[in-house]
């Protein structure tokens, strides 16, 4: 049993994690939580099933092509839901456009796709069952070759560094000459290749499934507000302690109380530290 | 507020007459719906706080009533009073619910309350014994004449019209212009002596209740209830209904509430799209009319004002709001420290601001003068030193504190509430001023109604005095800036400071200006008020002030009467040079 605790604890970790990320990716380039974050990471499934099971095609296609819809997805949330309301200073403005939109993802895609949980191909026909199945490290894969890229991504390479720039302060790099609006667009293309991939890796474990998008929507900000906001590496640590003990909570207690545990764990150490566990202060407000 | 309210009730009372049984039930529905969305309609519209999660209660109220009606765990208990004990249910939790929005930012909070909605259908599927879990439990039996559609009809709609009279009432009072006011700027809020946690508590407490007795009558009329019936699109739907309608307006969310109730039945054919063009509208709402339909039916805030509007104060109006202050004890600031990190902004600072005197302070940028200011009302905790009125020492870090101690201030940036009018701007200031509590308000009671009467004629003496009456109406976002900076001294008065605190109040003004703040500062302390005025702009310290102190990196560099500063040869050097 602490195997599969383990397995399956890692693996939801890493797609916790990965949504995380995608959460990150977009409030780093422009300031605003996206409620659409979640459901990138549905789409990622549900796409998958449809391109490869659906649709037959070869699987590097399907997982490019896939890809790819995700990230027009981020475009789209950024040009209506985003630009538009960072003009206003109003913090529940953004809330609510990508609230919106999101909703509206969601529920096209319930009634286009399906309500139930539809089947995801399998990639590799290796390791059948057992602790050791796909379904279990490809998540770990994905999330491994995320923070692989993303590290040399944003070290390695100019544009990496104007991602951090803008993201840093965002008026400096503006008078510095970054192209603020491409580079946010970019980001959130990037954004949306990320939930995708975490969606589509993570497709076998959490099935084609539409109320994936709300569910981790929920514990996709998890590890955000553990990890501190625009903190990649405190939501991938928060993202495997989360999947970690929802597993563990699951196993051991069960079902229903392993959903209260965890939305406990999540108010307590929101309530403890608002900030999150690796994040910094607010700043001066007089 | 209040006609408009009851226009749409009494038409709505007319719907069993020209409608049939099915119309009476939508008609119903949506009564129900605005019980619960206008104590929603308080945290989401006025106070600000994302509660999108807020189906919860209605599902805690629906249960509670049906299981204790139904005798699941007791012997059955008749409906009125179950109805009763899901409100105080609702209460409970809805403070439960509302508690991390004293701590959390405005997303943070938005997901605690959807994860909250989450575990409470789980629950409800979980606990099989009592609920019925995924089969479901009766809803509650109402006794005649309750129990016809019309007789449940009449019910609901009393119901509604009593919660559209209540939410008009808070609206309308201090509270209501309190809730705003954290809203939009904490701040100002704060520096008017509003306590945020005792508002949300009892906001929560009342909008709580609602929500749980909506419950209780939302499983009477769907006579059957599932967790099923509790999804995340009905919450959605009691957020949107009051974001289109509006926020800080009553009358907008009810008309919200009553088209997002009808949408479904005439886009019969798109019902499986309902959800959708629900997020549909939210987003188009947002995109092109934020203000939702109260700004739409807002007109008289589209007329043009006039172009070149002179601001002119008349400090003779000030014996009509300020009594002449018998205070004789000064604001005393001993040995204030106060580091931010390694950073010493304040390093070792005496400063006395007398009754009755203007006290200037001046200094380079960076000198620490704004700091003073925070320090002095609250904002900051100073690591070292003291501050005392007399021998009563000022909390440290407790801006809301500092109102009911006479210490008013004005802020660097204006900070006011954009989407209220100037008057009701101004009337935050005196929120402190008020005895009536929150149930006498609801209920609009003597004292809340003397409240009122006596708030409003100080606003309006405080804006005849800064010269601002004429733009009593106009939303506080319309005006100029030089009008934003008396806006907030009229605010401060209201207060009838023992000590007023001005930040840079002459920053953007033009030279006639200032000229004329100079004498309402001068006619402000004249009436007893000590002040203390941050300055850069030196002819205005040196006509109006009786002291000045001149910081310099923290520390005071030289503290006398104008003249002798003038000369002073460290000042010339440092700061005002030659």
């Amino acid at each position: 049993m602490f195997g599969s605790i383990l397995a399956s604890g890692l693996a939801v970790g890493a797609i916790y994690a990965l949504i995380g990320v995608t959460y990150n990716t977009m409030f780093s380039a422009s300031r605003v939580m996206s409620f659409t974050a979640g459901q990138l990471g549905m789409l990622g499934g549900v796409f998958g099933s449809l391109f490869v099971l659906r649709l037959g095609l070869p699987l590097i296609v399907g997982l490019v092509l896939t890809l790819a819809v995700c990230a027009v997805v981020g475009l789209v949330t950024e040009l209506v839901a985003v630009r538009p309301v960072l003009k206003s200073l109003e913090q529940h403005l953004y809330v609510l456009s990508t609230l919106a939109l999101a909703l509206m993802v969601q529920q096209s895609t319930a009634i286009l796709w399906s309500t139930e949980p539809q089947p995801f191909p399998r990639i590799f026909a290796v390791g059948a069952g057992g602790p050791v199945d796909e379904r279990f490290w490809l998540p770990l894969l994905a999330c491994g070759a995320t923070i692989v890229g993303l590290e040399l991504l944003y070290r390695h390479t100019l544009v990496g560094h104007a991602f951090l720039a803008i993201a840093e302060d965002n008026f400096v790099a503006r008078s510095l000459g970054l192209p603020e609006r491409n580079l946010r667009i970019a980001s959130y293309a990037l954004a949306g290749v990320i939930g995708g991939l975490a969606g589509f890796s993570g497709g076998a474990l959490l099935l084609a499934f539409v109320a994936n998008g709300h569910l981790l929507n929920f514990y996709g900000f998890i590890p955000v507000a553990l990890g501190g906001l625009g903190n990649n590496r405190g939501s991938i640590v928060g993202g495997f302690v989360l999947g970690l003990f929802q597993q563990a909570a699951t196993f051991l207690v069960g079902g229903i109380f392993a959903s209260v545990a965890v939305f406990a764990l999540f108010i307590i150490a929101l309530l403890a530290a608002p900030q999150g566990l690796f994040g910094a202060p607010a700043s001066r407000r007089v | 507020m209040l006609a408009p309210l009851l226009g749409v009730f009494a038409l709505a009372s007319a719907i069993p007459f020209i409608g049939d049984d099915y119309w009476v039930l939508i008609a119903t529905r949506a009564a129900i719906y605005w019980v619960l969305i206008s104590g929603l309609n308080l945290i989401v519209g006025f106070a600000g706080q994302l509660a999108i999660g807020w189906v919860a209660l209605l599902t805690l109220g629906a249960y509670t009533t049906s299981v204790l009606a139904a005798g699941q765990v007791s012997p059955p208990v008749p409906p009125f009073v179950a109805l009763g004990i899901a409100g105080v249910v609702g209460a409970v939790f809805g403070v439960i619910v509302g508690l991390p929005a004293l701590r959390l930012r405005t997303f943070y909070f938005a997901i605690t309350t959807l994860g909250f909605s989450t575990i409470v259908t789980q629950v409800a599927l979980a606990w099989q014994p009592v609920t019925g879990g995924g089969v479901g439990i009766v809803g509650p039996a109402l006794p005649a004449p309750f129990d016809s559609a019309a007789g449940f009809f009449y019910l609901c709609l009393a119901g509604a019209a009593l919660c559209g009279w209540l939410t008009v009432n808070v609206a309308q009072s201090r509270f209501g212009r309190a809730l705003i006011a954290v809203r939009d700027s904490d701040v100002a809020a704060q520096a008017s002596g509003i306590s945020k946690p005792h508002l949300l508590v009892t906001v929560f407490v009342f909008s709580g209740a609602l929500a749980g007795i909506a419950g209780g009558l939302f499983a009477g009329l769907q006579t059957y209830i599932t967790p099923e019936a509790f999804t995340f699109d009905l919450s959605v739907l009691f957020f949107i209904a009051v974001l289109i309608g509006g926020r800080g307006s009553i009358l907008g969310p009810l008309l919200g509430t009553i088209i997002l109730t009808l949408l479904p039945e005439f886009a019969a054919p798109l019902a499986a799209w309902s959800t959708f063009l629900y997020a549909a509208l939210l987003l188009v709402i947002v995109l092109a009319a934020p203000g939702g339909i109260a700004a739409l039916l807002d007109w008289r805030n589209r007329k043009p004002l006039e172009k070149h509007r002179v601001i002119v104060p008349r400090p003779a109006v000030l014996s009509e709001l300020l009594p002449t202050q018998t205070v004789s004890e000064s604001l005393m600031l001993r040995g204030i420290v106060v580091s931010f990190g390694a950073v010493r902004a304040v390093d070792g600072l005496d400063l006395e601001i007398r009754p009755g005197q203007v006290h200037g302070l001046i200094g380079p940028n960076g000198s620490g003068k704004t700091t003073v200011l925070n320090v002095v009302s609250g904002y900051y905790r100073p690591e070292r030193g003291e501050m005392r009125i007399g021998s009563v020492p000022l909390v440290a870090a407790a801006p809301e504190t500092r109102a009911l101690r006479g210490i008013a201030r004005t802020f660097q940036t204006p900070r006011l509430i954009g989407e209220a009018s100037v008057l009701q701007n101004v009337l935050i200031g005196g929120t402190v001023n008020g005895r009536g509590t929150f149930v006498e308000s609801l209920f609009s009671l003597p004292r809340h109604r003397r409240d009122e009467k006596s708030l409003e004629a100080d606003a309006l003496a405080a804006l005849r005095t800064v010269g601002l009456e004429l733009l009593a109406a106009v939303r506080a976002d319309r005006l100029q800036h030089s009008e934003l900076r008396f806006m907030e001294i009229a605010r401060a008065l209201m207060l009838r400071p023992a000590f007023l605190l001005l930040d840079e109040p002459a920053a953007g003004l033009a030279a006639d200006e200032i000229v004329r703040l100079g004498q309402l500062v001068r006619a402000i302390s004249q009436r007893g008020t000590g002040v203390l005025l941050v300055e850069h702009h030196a002819d205005l310290i040196f006509a109006i002030c009786d002291h000045v102190t001149v910081l310099n990196l923290g520390q005071v560099l030289a503290s006398g009467t104008p003249a002798e500063i003038r000369a002073h040869k460290e000042v010339v050097g440092a700061y005002l040079g030659a």
